[in-house]
């Protein structure tokens, strides 16, 4: 076991592109860290830096006291598990798992006595004999952990480990994976594009964008206080809503409406007077007016048409659209629009739609008029030209 | 047309194809099974069955020594080539160079050559090397003309592998070499079987380098020898003999193909990744 240190990292590839950029990033001894990303954006090529499987330009790569630039990946000591899992297809499922520490030259009952308890730690007992081509695709994955684990490795590298699974495996090997991550206390560096999995997951996640670190903070961290308007975009499901807005004076304007600015936004903010601006507000910080109750002064009430309604269960889902006002282009709206493609589908400034997370008591009917609510004091706002969230207050 | 007369049409025509195919080799057997005036006889089936041609080569010590030159230096070829062709097309299919695609096209460019065109200057290097008319002279040659061929299969083969399988085993502790060989190579093994029958049969089948190259019953391979077959007797037509020495060597490929047949189609690498 040991920490992980990346020192300014830096891959360029002989065409001169950068698919990481002077990244630094420390992983204690134990911890378990998310590095997540839109497809493209160095996180994988970061994971395999670290595992040996990719050389690293500039910067230094330490793992333990050690440093590790210019060793193999054998003699690294990591584990590494694959997206496509990479079992060895003519081994025998016993065979894949203990293939790492025959080639150690290791005793062999200690090789049957470690696979037999990291198959008993992923319920793999019956399967021992088997080859990967007879094993669902659930079990390929848990075959692929597995031979992570009994190596008892200083780090566990995982890149996109659960991408290839259904949709309701995925969430039961998740869990999986936080269970077997508390039980061993191994280092581990998990590379992923949902975000849903990095904020499950993690003690801490990495948000990279085009080879930059973005943030490195916990769950809640990056989702209460995003240092800019990717990581905003990027993190919470459904995404933040963002729309032009301007602070005059002690308000702040939005296509909704005025908003009496709460003194600390105001203390932030208050150098940004006059100029154009992007205000960021998450889905659950507006309202059904009717339920707000004591708090409707924190915030300000408006009317807006319902074009879409889904009803959830345990919370209403509103969709509806502002008028556009001035358009307001920030390259890193675009790239969370380009990414949206993926699933999450954050809702652009430019084209003034909004989701907004009502209580289910709610009355409001689709493709009705509707007073709603919004939360002043948890809105967001952003420089759209540098991106930097002027309310995170760094 | 009726499904019926269709699939009538349709074996009539197979069995018309497989005929005009195996005739030839039905013809060698049935000639290698008469002796004496039967070998002047047209009749399909021999009038008196007899295995007198068979026992008479393997009585000749110039046949046996002909099958066992035959049998070293083709199994020599099939490994020396596999051996190199492995590595050759390993890095054609992993390694990233400059005029990779030229490289690959010269080296299969190499199977058009006429192999007449180098009997003469080979004939000439070999005397005055030395290795003229010895089982390893032959070697070199019958390499550079199944190394091409090899190389191109397996290179294609190592290029189906995927690359994270590799990385995995580098990952798991295991040196390239070591990665190579107990990952690429056993999941290689239709086109390490397909490339080597390949090999082994040209090997076997070779003439013309064979006869330059070799002039005694010492060195020389079994189609060479069989040119200088003269039978059991001086004046005896040697036909019969030649036939049964013929159906002798045919048969080993025959079963070589029958019984890997069904490894080189077989995929191997099912289940290696999500598939």
């Amino acid at each position: 076991m040991a920490d992980i240190k990346l020192e300014h990292i830096t891959k360029r590839y002989p065409d001169g592109y950068e698919a990481v950029k002077d990244m630094t990033l420390e992983i204690r001894d134990g911890e378990f860290v998310i590095l997540v990303g839109p497809s493209g954006c160095g996180k994988s090529t970061a994971l395999r830096m670290v595992a040996g499987l990719e050389p690293i330009s500039e910067g230094e790569l330490k793992i333990g006291a050690q440093t590790v630039n210019e060793l193999e990946p054998k003699d690294r000591d990591v584990a590494m598990v694959f997206q496509n899992y990479a079992l060895y297809p003519h081994m025998s499922v016993r065979d894949n798992m203990g293939f790492a520490l025959k080639l150690r030259g290791a005793d062999q009952s200690d090789i049957s006595r470690k696979v037999d308890e990291a198959a008993h730690i992923l319920d793999l007992d019956e399967h021992l004999e088997r080859k990967p081509s007879q094993l669902s695709g659930g079990q390929r994955q848990r075959v692929a952990m597995g031979r992570a684990i009994v190596r008892d490795p200083a780090a566990f590298l995982m890149d996109e480990p659960l991408s290839n699974l259904d949709a309701k495996l995925r969430v039961q090997m998740r869990t999986e994976v936080s269970r077997l991550q508390q039980r061993l206390g191994t280092t581990m560096i998990y590379v992923t594009h949902d975000q849903t999995e990095a904020m499950t997951l993690g003690d801490r996640v990495a948000v990279m964008r085009a080879g930059v670190l973005q943030q490195v903070a916990t769950p809640m961290e990056l989702y209460n206080r995003p240092r800019n308007i990717f990581v905003a975009g990027f993190i919470g499901s459904p995404a933040m809503n963002f729309m032009p807005a301007t602070v005059e004076g002690e308000h702040i304007k939005l296509p909704v409406g005025d908003v009496r600015m709460p003194p600390e936004l105001r203390e932030r903010a208050g150098r940004a007077d006059g100029r154009p601006l992007l205000a960021g507000i998450r889905p659950e910080s507006f309202e059904d007016a009717a339920l707000v109750g004591d708090a409707r002064d924190r915030g300000c009430s408006f009317t807006a048409k319902i074009e879409v309604l889904e009803a959830m269960g345990s919370e209403l889902y509103a969709h509806f659209t502002t008028e556009a006002g001035e358009r307001i282009e920030s390259p890193e709206l675009q790239e969370l629009a380009a990414d949206a493609g993926a699933g999450e589908v954050p809702n652009t400034g430019d084209e003034g739609q909004i989701t907004a997370r009502l209580d289910p008591a709610s009355k409001v009917r689709q493709g009705e008029e509707a007073e709603l609510w919004v939360d002043a004091t948890k809105l967001h706002l952003f420089d759209p030209e540098s991106g930097r969230n002027l309310t995170a207050g760094d | 047309m009726g499904d019926r007369a269709r699939g009538i049409l349709m074996w009539l025509a197979v069995v018309g194809v497989v005929v005009f195919c195996l005739f030839p080799f039905y013809w060698l057997i049935n000639t290698s099974l008469k002796t004496g005036s039967d070998l002047n006889s047209a009749s399909l089936v021999p009038p008196n069955l007899s295995f007198d041609n068979y026992t008479s080569i393997f009585e000749d010590s110039n046949f046996t020594k002909a099958l066992r030159n035959s049998i070293i230096v083709s199994a020599m070829t099939t490994v020396c080539a596999l051996i190199v062709g492995s590595f050759a097309g390993y890095a054609l299919a992993r390694l990233r160079f400059r005029f990779k695609f030229l490289l690959l096209a010269i080296i299969l460019s190499i199977t058009t050559f006429p192999p007449i065109a180098i009997a003469a200057p080979l004939f000439k290097l070999w005397t005055d090397t030395g290795i003229y008319d010895t089982i390893v002279g032959l070697i070199p040659p019958f390499l550079a003309f199944t190394l091409p061929l090899t190389i191109y299969i397996l290179a294609s083969f190592f290029k189906e592998i995927p690359r994270e399988l590799e990385e995995a085993a580098l990952v798991d502790g295991a040196t390239r070499f070591q990665a190579f060989r107990r990952v690429v190579v056993p999941l290689s093994g239709p086109g390490l079987v397909t490339a080597g029958l390949l090999s082994f049969i040209w090997a076997w089948n070779e003439f013309l380098l064979a006869i330059t190259l070799t002039s005694s019953p010492n060195a020389r391979p079994v189609p060479p020898a069989l040119a200088f077959f003269t039978g059991s007797q001086k004046f005896e037509v040697p036909l019969g003999t030649i036939t049964a020495a013929t159906v002798v060597v045919t048969v080993p490929l025959v079963i070589l193909v029958l019984v890997f047949q069904r490894r080189i189609v077989a995929g191997l690498t099912a289940g290696a990744v999500k598939g």
